[in-house]
């Protein structure tokens, strides 16, 4: 069943169920996200905190990836709440994000610079102090390298490791010191990690690289 | 740290008699953490594989689960466990620098025993002496008012207790 719904003053219809975040990206238009997927449709986890969206008869700006569309739905991907929310949580993840674009092999195809592009935010914290983790960088696997102080935490690698891979990554630890990593934080040449690269594809910044041939 | 075979062996076998008694819903891993933990003092690799098998989930979600929370650990504890009090008292008066203090004299992390399995450090919170901020329990024995040197005078009596238990030994 399709339900009409209005984004941004464009009417726009979707399959009753979606979530409103694939419902406007499928329209083209642009909210920002990272930990969303697809496949997802159980639980999303919801902790990018980037996707917010106004929604009328909502009291504060709600995550579009956590809401079903509904029929009559009026949306505002932009306020000056959301904008707020969307700059806060931003300017958290930027803040032990390491900052290498010239160097990094996401440049120019970087889900975090095309969020600060689009909502016209700072790459570099202003608020916040940057505290970066010093990870190692991990080269071990045969085609793939991965530099944990770039991960943002979305779980897209985990998500396709499971899916595609050997699953072999996961999160581990808590709070500050979470981390994307391995069953006892062996290196992924260790792993059981064929380097199939389905986590390159995943990552939307950095962190997930192939080797440079 | 490196475990022994033996310690392997036994680390298994226990894991199996407790995994008998759950089925493999995932929801059964935390009890079974638990209780393997109980027995072995800590959580193995050789477990976590065994467990992760158990419930056909990825090995690497065990040990996420196990690092999420603070009460598992991945290593056996040492003979002597020094316990640092992260306490808000404690943590006013340097508790950081204690903890520093001892990680770089044992060469070891918090949550670590040392190669000789001498000594293992955790953080703790509140044991409930302020007054005597910043506080390390070594064992059932506290220590207040402790500064880095006198994390080393600590260190040096253990030792010679140690060697004076040796030779009232061999007498």
């Amino acid at each position: 069943m399709e339900v009409t719904i209005t984004i941004d003053g464009k009417q726009i219809k979707a399959r009753k169920g979606t979530m409103l975040l694939w419902a406007a990206l499928d329209n083209g238009i642009y909210i920002p996200h990272l930990c969303a997927a697809r496949e997802e449709t159980e639980s999303p986890p919801a902790s990018c905190r980037l996707c917010f969206v106004e929604v009328e008869g909502y009291p504060a700006p709600v995550t579009a990836c956590t809401l079903p569309v509904a029929e009559g739905m009026v949306v505002n991907t932009s306020s000056e709440r959301v904008n707020r929310l969307v700059a806060a949580g931003f300017e958290l993840i930027m803040s032990n994000h390491r900052l290498d674009c010239k160097n990094c092999p996401a440049n120019g195809n970087c889900e975090l610079q095309r969020i600060a592009k689009a909502r016209k935010l700072r790459l570099k914290p202003k608020n916040l102090p940057v505290l970066h983790r010093d990870l190692p960088v991990d080269d071990s696997a045969e085609n793939i390298v991965y530099d944990p102080s770039k991960c943002v935490l979305c779980g897209r690698c985990i998500r396709a490791c499971r899916n595609h891979g050997q699953s072999v990554v996961g999160f581990a630890r808590r709070g500050f010191e979470r981390v994307v990593t391995t069953c006892g934080d062996v290196p992924l040449g260790e792993s059981g990690c064929d380097s199939c690269g389905e986590c390159v594809k995943a990552c939307p910044v950095g962190a997930m690289s192939l080797k440079k041939k | 740290m490196k475990l022994t075979e033996e310690e392997k062996k036994t680390a298994l076998i226990i894991t199996r008699q407790i995994l008998k008694e759950f089925n493999g819903n995932r929801g059964n891993l935390i009890p079974v953490l638990q209780q393997v933990q109980n027995k072995l003092g800590y959580v193995p690799p050789v477990a976590m594989e065994e467990m992760a098998a158990h419930f056909d989930i990825p090995a690497v979600d065990v040990y996420g689960v196990l690092t999420f929370y603070n009460q598992f650990r991945l290593t056996p504890p040492g003979k002597n466990q020094v316990k640092i009090c992260m306490g808000t008292a404690c943590h006013m008066r340097g508790a950081h620098t204690i903890q520093e203090a001892w990680e770089r004299r044992l060469n070891i992390k918090v949550g670590e025993t040392t190669e000789d399995r001498e000594f293992s450090l955790e953080r703790v919170a509140c044991v409930g002496c302020c007054t005597m901020a910043p506080v390390v329990v070594i064992n059932e024995q506290v220590h207040g008012k402790v500064t880095p040197t006198r994390v080393d005078g600590l260190l040096f009596s253990y030792q010679l207790d140690k060697q004076q238990t040796k030779e009232g030994g061999t007498e």
